[in-house]
């Protein structure tokens, strides 16, 4: 089991955003620890993907407070974010339909040639390692990642957040639109990340796969922390009333 | 490395002969559909279109768009458009024309100086390139939509350069810059056939170098036999083009005047060809500086990954905006390097230079192949395009079509060309 005790590789704290009126994010605070998966559970527009991505620099924050590893971290754009070795995979995959997928992976951290052109066999072969671990069955390399079906493109984003050796995780539904193997895949993955220590922040609306697959959920409703728990020490029936009621059972006993 | 190992127990599935020497369906469409329109129109003239004369003729009137196009690429590939090129040309013509005649002489440098051209043609190109920048900044900065931004420009600019001209012809240019103009600057038939036999050498250098690339990474390669060919084609297609812009003699008259300005007698029953132009030097030159940009630096990778997806392209750190900068940046000092070769080869500049031009432009670009929905377009397909565009435009002239119905097909060609590749992309599985 992780170790929560230490300093957490990441902590946010109050964090703020609005949109035109509307607080998305109001005044949230969760932590990640090294080795550790925490889960973000809620409905549809409850903050949950406003909130990661202003951890990994979609968004910008108009008030709190972002720590890397104890360190207070200025996340102004998604290079910065990657600076921090923060890694995300989008629900929307956030893919260049029109690229191949070695070009899809180093997008803006191209490998170049001595002269500075882009080095496309390098690249090329970088990917079909990585794929190799990844996704063994994958061998469209040199097609635009529109030919893809939905788990291969999956795994062209899984493998870009991974091939950088990121130390932070954050994936946003990263099973929705997977069939049942490759659902298995990704939760076989994200165990082996987990166990070379990565923090991990997963975002799904699978209450029962979040259990299986987290250490502690957090569980965000119109904005706002409902609350966080260990995974142990709540069932099912807590997580869904906490969504559906934003009450913390096991505050109100 | 077990990829390979599978891959080599597999038997290979059957491939047809245009897979194995993997060549672009689309382009060898466009290819088949310019020899269709050279052939007619050949017939038609009683073999006066696919003479020497008129193909020199063709490619130096194609030049100034092909130019443009090439930047339209970028333009549109990321999602946006300019249709201010012709009224930019015009402006950027309009200060090289009164540096030329004007400003630098009233400035006490004499006419025909040698410091007249450079000085004209650097700061025709800085022009081009800081109005880019500007309409780039008005379109990634300030968010205003390219259509807006260039439609204004189309008015602004061409009318700038009226204003700054007081509405004349301005000219006589000055001699070096006309040799940028076509058939006052050839390279003759030795020096054409150096810089053709360079460009061939070059072309077969560019495909095995690929190849050994290729094999190094263990990559699976085409046959050697292909290879051999396409290797054969390309430098076999150069170094045609160059013989018969060599064969393609210079008219005596021309040749008296050039031997006189020499102090010398024309011998009598001499002859010599043209050879390749200067301006289509540098439409080779830009068409390969462009490829190479939109293949193999990240400014072109970030290009297209942009006109694909510009959310994504944000997501993975690229700065769209100053992308669009870039791009503008471009499309601006290309339309400035058309604007020299253009004012060169009409010998002045007139208000009504480079009229229309944007929309052959964005012809060229989309016949060529760009969508104007984004992320897919070559440099090759425009410059193709632009060749296709005039080849039906001259062609009817020669065959004598009324003005009227000149346009009228061209208009009908673009549209027809669109919609054979909307239902080719459609019958491939291409987006």
């Amino acid at each position: 089991m992780s170790d929560t005790t230490g300093t957490p590789l990441v902590e946010m704290k109050d964090i703020r955003i609005a949109f035109g009126g509307v607080q998305a994010v109001d005044g949230v605070s969760i932590n990640l620890h090294a080795g550790e998966v925490v889960g973000l559970l809620g409905h549809n527009g409850a903050g949950k993907s406003t909130l990661i991505k202003i951890l990994s620099g979609a968004y910008q924050m108009d008030s709190g407070e972002i720590r890397i590893n104890g360190e207070k971290a200025t996340i102004t754009s998604p290079r910065d974010a990657r600076d921090y070795n923060i890694e995300t995979i989008y629900q929307t995959l956030a893919l260049a339909d029109n690229l191949d997928a070695p070009a899809n992976l180093f997008l803006g951290r191209e490998l170049v040639t001595p002269l500075g052109f882009v080095d496309d066999d390098k690249m090329e072969a970088e990917t079909r390692k990585i794929m190799a671990r990844l996704n063994p069955n994958f061998k469209k390399i040199k097609e635009p990642v529109s030919a893809l079906s939905g788990g291969q493109r999956q795994s062209v984003a899984i493998a870009r957040a991974v091939y950088f050796n990121a130390q932070i995780l954050i994936m946003d539904e990263p099973t929705a639109a997977l069939g049942v193997h490759e659902t298995k895949m990704v939760a076989d993955l994200i165990q082996e990340l987990k166990a070379q220590g990565l923090g991990i922040f997963l975002i799904s609306h699978d209450t029962r796969e979040m259990l299986e697959l987290c250490d502690r959920v957090s569980v965000m409703k119109n904005g706002q922390l409902v609350g966080t728990e260990r995974v142990e020490d709540v069932t099912e029936d807590d997580i869904l009333s906490m969504i559906i009621l934003g009450k913390n059972p096991r505050e109100a006993a | 490395m077990s990829d390979a190992a599978t891959s080599k127990t597999t038997a290979p599935p059957r491939r047809s002969l245009m897979q194995t020497l993997e060549i672009d369906t689309r382009l060898l469409g466009m290819i088949g559909a310019f020899l269709a329109i050279c052939l007619v129109f050949n017939f038609y003239t009683d073999g006066r279109f696919l003479s020497a004369r008129n193909i020199f003729n063709l490619t130096i009137q194609t030049v100034s768009v092909a130019i443009m196009a090439t930047g339209m690429v970028f333009v549109i590939v990321t999602r946006h458009i300019d249709l201010s090129v012709g009224a930019l040309l015009a402006f950027c013509s309009a200060i090289m024309a009164m540096l030329q005649a004007r400003w630098l002489p009233g400035l006490g440098l004499e006419l025909g100086s040698p410091l007249i051209a450079p000085l004209a043609i650097v700061a025709g190109l800085a022009t081009g390139a800081i109005i880019g920048c500007f309409n780039g900044w008005l379109i990634g900065y300030q968010a205003i939509p390219a259509f807006i931004v260039t439609l204004g420009g189309f008015l602004v600019w061409r009318f700038a350069a009226w204003y700054l001209t007081s509405g004349q012809t301005i000219g006589p240019l000055d001699q070096t810059v006309l040799l940028f103009g076509g058939s006052e600057g050839i390279l003759g038939e030795t020096w054409s056939w150096i810089v053709g036999g360079l460009l061939a050498a070059l072309s077969v250098l560019a495909i095995y170098a690929a190849r050994r690339n290729k094999v190094r990474h263990d990559f699976p390669v085409k046959p050697a036999w292909a290879e051999a060919v396409m290797a054969a084609l390309a430098a076999g297609s150069i170094l045609g083009f160059t013989w018969l812009l060599n064969s393609y003699d210079i008219p005596r008259g021309k040749l008296r005047r050039m031997f006189e300005a020499q102090g010398q007698e024309l011998p009598d029953g001499f002859t010599t060809g043209h050879g390749l132009p200067i301006s289509v030097l540098i439409l080779i030159g830009v068409a390969i500086t462009m490829t190479v940009v939109a293949r193999k630096t990240r400014l072109g990778r970030y290009i297209f990954a942009t006109g694909g997806n510009p959310d994504a392209a944000e997501l993975s750190g690229i700065n769209t905006r100053k992308l669009t900068v870039k791009v503008f940046a471009i499309m601006g000092t290309l339309c400035a390097l058309s604007a020299l070769v253009a004012q060169a080869r009409l010998q002045n500049h007139a208000n009504d230079i480079g009229t229309l031009d944007e929309l052959r432009v964005i012809a060229a670009a989309v016949i060529g192949g760009t969508a104007l929905s984004g992320g897919s377009g070559t440099i090759y397909g425009a410059i193709l395009g632009a060749l296709i565009m005039q080849s039906i435009t001259s062609g009817m002239g020669m065959v004598g079509v009324d003005a009227p119905l000149q346009n009228i097909v061209v208009g009908s060609v673009l549209v027809f060309a669109v919609w054979i590749d909307q239902v080719y992309r459609k019958r491939m599985g291409v987006k």
